[in-house]
């Protein structure tokens, strides 16, 4: 039997999983239907994380502080992508960025839009390394992170 | 303390096998027994390197494989990183409990999904799944900050791709075996900009395997035993956004390998080393964090030839990941890659100077979030 004789089998596997947020996930979509943006103060290095965790992985300590986040931020760094992939909800091209909440000490990342993405050099001088965008909210909330629709910059 | 030596090294080539994943692990298991001239029942234990339901479609992959390398009726384990199979098989000899243990780790990239629906699931589905994060979409977000940061060029970045396919070529194990230039990767699709489709490494099948033995049994197992001299791992955190990403968790894992194995100056100790770079300008990024150049030198240091193979010091003569990315194998592949290079059987591959001593690197995560240092040395 040649190789090209060897057979395959087409296999695909779905199976439903639920997985829980746990107390604080939970509160922080809570917050986003109220188009809040909250994070968590660390007591020991002052950190404020946003998503908030239920304690600061730095220092291993519970964190309680709730904290309001600016919904403006600075772009710390950003794609294009414009490669679809199994199981991808968004439309491409879209823009993945990482984005540094004004009062808060991590990177959140989201998309950038509310900008012709179909021309990627026009795109190229809108978004930039230390641009600054503000959120925008889904008009309908379902309690999770795309209750922010995107964030756009600000002009 | 005992020292553990590398006797025999066995790979398959990186190309689409039309065998299955059993059959496909028992060759190269059967290779190396052969080679070392052992049988199944020598062995003392053995160690695993493969992921299971994602980059096989199959829940405790082991079970189907074990057969396939003889690791049935013995003691054995698994990780799903195979630079820490390497770490795991190490620590059985040291320990005194076995003076021989066969390490593999295999995947069939070409069965399973594109690299980036996988890695997506590297992602929590409450926060970072839905706004569409994958491995290479980090890893565009951490070129850019590379190129800003340190005014590396994309042209530079591309380059690594031109030396690694080049290299490829000279290696008959190679997956993607094509000359470019570098006008092609900077003309190939921006798929994530600013990486482009050929600085991204593909997806490929392999399995490969290390023999390890203690001291005295390796010096009769073989005339060129490579000594395993160091080794350091360390994990950044989970979610990019907590991290830098230009400075992960390398550093600390490189620094802790060169202290066991006694390295003062890498620069000029290491001869060659067989880097994880799936994505291209994450060569010269690690570069720098092994200490082949200072911080943000990583763009001269491939203008200035250093790395090529006939260069001071050669990166991934192989062709590294970015010929051939057998994904859950690959940190092996790397240690194999090392140890052939100190054996001098490296074939055309083999670097034009003498090396004593080899650096094998692996990572898997976002960004780099986990890194794994070999040092081998003659
Ligand atoms: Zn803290």
């Amino acid at each position: 039997m040649s190789k090209e004789e060897y057979r395959i089998v087409k296999g695909q596997v779905m199976v439903p999983y639920e997985l829980a947020l746990g107390r604080t996930w939970s509160e922080f979509y809570d917050y986003l239907k109220e188009e809040k943006i909250m994070g968590k103060k660390c007591g020991k290095c002052s950190r404020v994380l946003v998503p908030p965790r239920s304690f600061c992985p730095r220092c291993f300590e519970d964190m309680d502080e709730w904290v309001e986040v600016s919904q403006e931020g600075v772009v710390e760094t950003w794609v294009y992508v414009n490669m679809p992939f199994f199981a991808q909800e968004i439309k491409i091209p879209f823009i993945s960025a990482q984005i540094r909440l004004d009062g808060s000490d991590t990177g959140f990342i989201h998309q950038v839009a509310g900008i012709d993405l179909s021309d990627f050099d026009s795109v190229r001088e809108t978004v930039k390394l230390g641009g600054r965008v503000k959120a925008v909210w889904s008009k309908e909330k379902k309690g999770n992170i795309l209750d922010i629709a995107y964030f756009e910059p600000v002009k | 303390m005992r020292r553990v030596a590398i006797t025999h090294v066995a790979q398959s080539s990186g190309a689409e096998s039309r065998e299955s994943l059993m059959d496909f692990t028992y060759q190269i298991n059967r290779e190396i027994l052969d080679k070392a001239g052992l049988k199944r029942e020598d062995v003392g234990c053995i160690i695993a390197g493969s992921a299971d339901i994602f980059h096989s479609g199959l829940s405790c992959a082991n079970a189907f494989d074990w057969d396939g390398i003889g690791a049935f009726l013995k003691e054995g384990s698994r990780a799903e990183e195979s630079a820490m199979s390497f770490i795991y098989g190490c620590m059985r000899i040291l320990s005194g409990h076995y003076d021989t243990v066969l390490v593999t780790a295999l995947v069939k990239g070409s069965e399973n999904p594109d690299n980036d629906p996988i890695t997506s699931f590297y992602g929590d589905p409450f926060y970072l799944r839905p706004v569409g994060i994958n491995e290479s979409v980090v890893a565009a977000m951490q070129m850019r900050q590379y190129m800003e940061r340190y005014k590396v060029t994309e042209e530079q970045c591309a380059k690594v791709a031109v030396k690694n396919l080049a290299n490829a070529l000279f290696n008959p194990y190679a997956d993607r075996k094509r000359r470019v230039s570098l006008k092609d990767v900077m003309s190939s699709e921006r798929v994530y900009d600013p990486l482009k489709a050929l600085e991204c490494a593909p997806k490929s099948d392999g399995v490969v395997s290390v023999l390890l033995a203690s001291e005295s049994r390796a010096k009769k197992l073989t005339k060129k035993p490579v000594w395993f001299a160091g080794y350091g791992c360390s994990m950044d955190h989970f979610n990019p956004g907590d991290r830098d990403l230009l400075n992960g968790q390398l550093k600390t894992a490189a620094a802790a390998a060169y202290k066991m194995a006694g390295v003062r100056d890498p620069k000029k100790k290491i001869d060659v080393a067989e880097v994880c770079e799936p994505y291209a300008f994450q060569e010269l990024l690690w570069c720098e964090q092994l200490g082949f150049c200072g911080e943000g030198g990583g763009g001269k240091l491939i203008d200035s030839g250093a790395t090529q193979m006939d260069g001071a010091l050669p990166v991934n003569p192989s062709g590294g990941v970015l010929a051939t990315n057998p994904y859950p194998a690959r940190g092996l592949y790397r240690i194999a890659e090392a140890a052939l290079q100190i054996k001098g059987e490296a074939g055309e591959h083999q670097v034009g100077k003498k090396v004593k001593t080899a650096l094998a690197h692996s990572t898997h995560g976002f960004g780099g979030q986990c890194h794994s240092v070999v040092i081998l040395s003659a």
